[in-house]
């Protein structure tokens, strides 16, 4: 009896299935340098693009002069929004229902905008031919704060649309102005606020910021004139949009469309958006009849192709003098660029900002979000977050801090007086979200325990009355931090992106020998998807992960999907991966009774394989019965072993963690030093532990970038002040303190397995975290609220302000 | 952030190297570790017609440490000087500075030569040699002269080297006392919001026998500071003194408005980073 139950052990270990730290397939090709990345691809007779690109924030383009640049030798065309023109492709559609120009036409709104497109024989020729574009421009006034865009000396920047009432997000008050988005009851959260014991306010600025994955944007366009076939590699995390969206613009049938991601290097919500190198490398190809490559440097990934955050987000909140909280008010000044390109869902115009009552139980709420056009870069793109959330989670948890403030009490007690308890889920949340599961109190204990939270208060205490005493020029800081996500977009009855529903797909394929194939409508771009979601299947399926090959990224293979960003491809894809998984095994299981001579309901699985109940020595592996589903005829069922599934997700799924930050401060300098940061994160079912903690301790370094310096700075004249690596903070090891991480594992009701989702729960509860702690070491010489990115000198400010210079 | 296209050149000796420099002329720069010049070349900002590798020039890759006085070839890279223990045992101050420069990648390849003679206000080491009172020999058409560290810096980018000269080597005495090169950054690889090169002698009796301070991108050329050197060595280390050779340092600088912040917020640190290196400096001397 012992001998079996412990092979029954060996066999569940042997498939390397659910909640094994399984090593990452992927690594092996990624640390020797033989992955694939866009930039690896060479195809005879290759062509390369390159962009010339406006130094002006705002002016109008008088004449383009391509005389000098057709006459070096070697350059093959020039593109102009006058080329395009005719094939109706000088502008595109904008994921967010805007538009937006693929070239200059007649005006640039923001510096790095794309005015010519120069195709050469080699990437060296078109880069000294961009140089002999001559474009005149005639300089207008610039707009770059969205609280100037309605003022009446205003300029107008979009004259295409500035007589149009309604946007795509309903009535536009103002040519600047883009939409505003109302969620909850303004006039009951008015009231409470108004009658309240205890109201706190506060403007909370989340700042502009850039996911720069290590990889740039790309793209290698191959029209095939012979077949009229086109083939587009690129960095795309959601390929089948994009072939959908190709062929909706360029009129080529979908089905002589070939799109292919191939390996991406980092994509963090960048690879979402179409960019016009995309469209410019198509319609390039399809000029030359040859394959045109393009692809940008890190500057133009830092001016052009997308931006992240930007949200000015005033906040009311109401309660009991007690610490009850009553009501939540927020509304949000959204810059969004030159052109509304958000990648976000339909119907969500700022994305899961509606998720910012967190995780209190708040029972009244309002938020309204004004989407405002200013000279700068169009994108508004979810940087390894879903939609806004981590804008959402950021005002929240800094909301609540302000609040400790104003009740002078402690604000770990304050957010354990107002979670969401484990009881009062599923949760109706005021801004019509529907929680599935947390248990929000025991992870909060376990945090603060872990960090010995009440030590550290009084330790705290200590150093404020030494600081006083002229003892040390130092403040501590302790940066507290509880967030709920929204994940696993979404439902297609309210998800959708230019129409296509967000559900997700998998196809599976057992091999005669029992291995197996499966392919999915994701993409991994370092998620590690070839790792985990073999794991899911294994478990499903009975067959060692390391027999199953997980493929994503071709079109032309691959079942449809959505792709990867918001966290949803384990919780929609990975949903769909263990549903087709089932659809084998129900086929599977026909078999195993029919070779075993028995009823189906005779046998019962177990790890990978059918046994008869009650004779554990007679049963069929999951090996034999893909043989046999070949190569034996049995009565009333198909050949082979396959399944499909398209998994529409009945419910968001919703992530929470307990984040704790310490933090010493060096009053004069400005400079901080983590000296702890404990991450516990709960994402549900725990698919693969070493890939979980890999993704929390990337997302938390991001995050403690944003926090602590990354952003995206202009000048007043629309100039971009941060667009290289030496001004846009990306840490390095040497800044990146040791992290500790932990979990608590609260499954999700309506998922498959029960996952959540973690790639970016790091990036949206770190952010608060840090800036917390930055904000509450200054807590005890009256500062309320600073805003990030927290570098030396806003820090220096913080304290120069408080008079702690002395 | 594809540079202009350029012809390259690779002399095996210093004499072919200055013979190239004078016949190209105008249009043609040295490259050295290429840590400076690449990246301006990308950016356009430099657009030389020629570039002439000193990579293979082998005279110019060298340290050496005889007696009291030490003598570093130009193409010696950042890596180099930090390994090299000899020259710790000499000047331990420059292994300090070296480690604080860019990060272990950029070090392999940029060299103490182009380091001190691109006139970049930001870079670490003109100061360090502002501090050790440096001598660089420059080679020309003309021949070989020498120029002080402290004469050397005229404005950014601008240097007492003629366009047509090649700085070969430097030399300076080796120290005793105490060091410190301390600098305020915003991470790894970035260049200095604040940094000052202190070295201090104590006497027997605790005086300050000697004292020599510069600073790092605190105004478009490096600082000595004479002056607060000066008032170290006469009044000592007491608290008032410092403040005076701090507050004389302070009169001397006009850093600017960047990204890592305003002039405002630079004078503070750099008088606390100054403060520190004196502390640290006396510390060890
Ligand atoms: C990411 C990054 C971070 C950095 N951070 C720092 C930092 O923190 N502190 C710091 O000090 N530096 C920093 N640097 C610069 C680095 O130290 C360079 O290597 C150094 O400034 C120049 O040395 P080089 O050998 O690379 O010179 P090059 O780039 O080859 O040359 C620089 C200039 O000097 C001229 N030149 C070079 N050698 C000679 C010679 N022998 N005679 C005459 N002219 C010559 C060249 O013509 C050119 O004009 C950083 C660089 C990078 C890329």
């Amino acid at each position: 009896m012992s001998a079996t139950a412990e092979s029954v052990q060996d066999r569940k270990a042997a498939l390397k299935g659910l909640g094994t730290s399984r090593k990452r397939v992927e690594d092996a090709r990624f640390t020797q340098g033989k992955g694939n990345y866009v930039d690896d691809i060479k195809l005879p007779d290759m062509l390369f693009g390159d962009f010339v690109r406006s130094q002006y924030a705002h002016a109008r383009v008088k004449s383009i002069d391509t005389t000098a640049a057709m006459e070096l030798p070697g350059v093959v065309a020039v593109l102009t929004a006058k080329e395009l023109e005719p094939l109706n492709l000088h502008w595109m559609p904008t994921l967010a229902g805007d538009k937006q120009m693929v070239l200059a036409d007649g005006k640039v709104l923001f510096q790095g905008q794309e005015v010519a497109f120069v195709i050469a024989e080699d990437r060296y020729i078109a880069a000294d031919a961009v140089d002999l574009v001559k474009v005149e421009y005639e300089e207008l006034p610039v707009l770059v704060d969205p609280f100037k865009a309605e003022l009446p000396d205003a300029p107008v920047l979009r004259e295409d649309i500035a007589d149009q009432k309604e946007g795509a997000h309903g009535a536009r008050r103002h040519p600047n102005h883009i939409f505003t988005w109302e969620q909850g009851d303004k006039g009951a959260t008015e009231a409470i606020i108004n009658e309240a014991e205890v109201v706190a306010e506060e403007m909370v600025y989340y700042h502009r910021t850039h996911p720069c994955p290590m990889e740039t944007c790309g793209s290698v366009a191959s029209m095939d004139k012979v077949n009229g076939k086109l083939t587009l590699w690129g960095t795309f995390q959601a390929p089948h949009v994009v072939r959908t969206v190709a062929s909706l613009l360029s009129g080529i049938a979908e089905h002589n469309i070939r799109v292919v991601s191939p390996d991406i290097g980092g994509g963090f919500g960048n690879k979402v958006g179409v960019y016009p190198g995309y469209v410019c490398s198509i319609v390039a190809s399809i000029v030359t009849g040859k394959p045109v490559k393009w692809v940008e440097d890190r500057m133009e990934n830092l001016s052009a192709t997308a931006f992240a955050r930007d949200y000015w987000m005033k906040g009311k909140i109401a309660a009991t003098s007690e610490g009850k909280i009553l009501g939540l008010w927020c509304h949000t000044t959204a810059d969004h660029g030159a052109f509304d390109a958000c990648a976000d869902p339909t119907k969500y115009p700022a994305g899961f900002m509606n998720i910012c009552t967190g995780s209190y139980d708040i029972p009244t709420a309002y938020l309204a979000v004004d989407g405002i056009y200013t000279n700068k870069a169009p994108g508004g793109v979810a940087y390894r977050c879903s939609f806004r959330v981590t804008e959402a989670a950021y005002f929240i948890e800094r909301m609540i801090e302000v609040l400790a403030i104003k009740l002078n009490m402690d604000a770990a007690e304050l957010r354990a007086k107002n979670f969401i308890r484990k009881d009062q889920f599923p949760y109706q949340s005021a801004l019509g979200w529907e929680y599935d599961s947390g248990d929000y109190h025991t992870a909060w204990d376990k945090a603060l325990e872990a960090v010995g939270y009440k030590k550290l208060r009084e330790e705290q205490a200590q150093q404020v009355e030494d600081f006083k005493a002229g003892k040390t020029r130092k403040l501590m800081g302790i940066g507290l931090c509880h967030f709920t996500e929204i994940v696993g977009a979404g439902p297609v009855k309210n998800c959708d992106i230019l129409g296509m529903g967000m559900f997700d797909s998998c196809e599976i394929r057992i091999h005669p020998t029992g291995s197996a194939l499966a392919r999915l409508g994701t993409i991994s771009q370092g998620q590690g998807h070839a790792t985990t979601f073999a794991q899911i299947l294994a478990t499903e399926i009975g067959i060692s992960a390391d027999e199953i090959t997980i493929e994503e990224g071709d079109t032309d293979t691959a079942p449809y999907g959505l792709g990867t960003y918001g966290s949803r491809s384990t919780p929609v894809a990975g949903a769909a991966t263990a549903m087709a998984g089932r659809k084998i095994r129900a086929k599977a299981q026909m078999i195993a009774a029919y070779l075993l001579e028995v009823h189906d309901n005779d046998i019962e699985w177990e790890v990978d394989r059918f046994v008869v109940k009650g004779a554990p020595e007679r049963f069929k592996t999951m090996k034999e019965i893909a043989y046999a589903s070949y190569n034996q005829a049995i009565p009333g069922v198909e050949p082979g072993l396959e399944a499909v599934s398209y998994y529409d997700p009945p419910n968001m799924t919703y992530p929470f963690g307990a984040y704790v930050c310490v933090m010493d401060i060096d009053v004069d300098t400005g400079v901080s030093d983590i000296r702890q940061f404990y991450a516990l994160d709960d994402c549900g079912t725990r698919i693969n532990p070493m890939i979980i903690e890999g993704q929390v301790h990337g997302g938390l370094t991001e995050a403690l970038a944003i926090a602590l310096g990354q952003e995206i700075a202009y000048d007043e004249l629309g100039n971009i002040k941060t667009g290289t690596l030496m001004d846009f903070f990306i840490p390095t090891s040497w800044e990146t303190p040791n992290y500790q991480t932990d979990f608590t594992e609260t499954p999700s009701p309506h998922h498959p397995i029960g996952a959540k989702g973690v790639g970016e729960s790091p990036n949206v509860g770190g952010v608060p975290a840090f800036s917390n702690a930055i904000n509450d070491a200054f807590r005890a010489f009256g500062l309320t609220h600073t805003h990030m990115p927290h570098d030396h000198w806003r820090v220096w400010k913080t304290a120069n302000d408080l008079g702690l210079h002395g | 952030m594809i540079t202009g296209s350029f012809d390259y050149h690779q002399p095996g000796t210093l004499q072919e190297a200055v013979a190239l420099l004078a016949k190209l002329g105008d249009g043609a720069r040295v490259l050295a570790g290429g840590h400076s010049l690449i990246p301006t070349m990308k950016l356009r900002l430099a657009m030389p017609e020629h570039l002439i590798d000193l990579q293979a020039v082998r005279e110019l890759k060298k340290i050496q440490v005889t007696g009291a006085e030490v003598c570093i070839g130009a193409m010696t890279t950042q890596a180099e000087l930090i390994a090299s223990d000899e020259l710790h045992r000499a000047a331990p101050i420059v292994r300090e500075t070296s480690l604080q420069i860019a990060d272990p990648q950029v070090r392999y390849l940029g060299t103490i030569g182009g380091n001190v003679a691109n006139g970049d206000p930001g870079n670490d080491m003109p100061a360090l040699m502002q501090c050790l009172d440096a001598t660089f020999v420059l080679s020309g058409p003309d021949g070989e002269r020498s120029v002080q560290a402290r004469e050397f810096y005229e404005a950014a980018y601008f240097t007492a080297r003629d366009d047509l000269e090649i700085l070969t080597e430097i030399r300076f005495a080796a120290t005793s006392g105490g060091y410190a090169y301390e600098k305020q950054k915003r991470k790894i690889g970035d260049y200095a919001t604040a940094a000052a090169a202190v070295l201090l002698g104590k006497g027997a009796d605790g005086s300050c026998e000697q004292a020599s301070i510069a600073l790092t991108n605190l105004a478009d050329t490096p600082l000595y500071c004479e002056a607060a050197s000066a008032q170290l060595v006469e009044n000592g280390l007491t608290e008032p003194s410092v403040d005076a050779a701090v507050a004389s340092a302070m009169s001397q600088i006009d850093p600017v408005d960047d990204n890592r912040g305003p002039a405002e917020f630079k004078r503070h640190v750099a008088a606390i980073i100054l403060r520190r290196a004196i502390q640290q400096a006396w510390a060890r001397a």
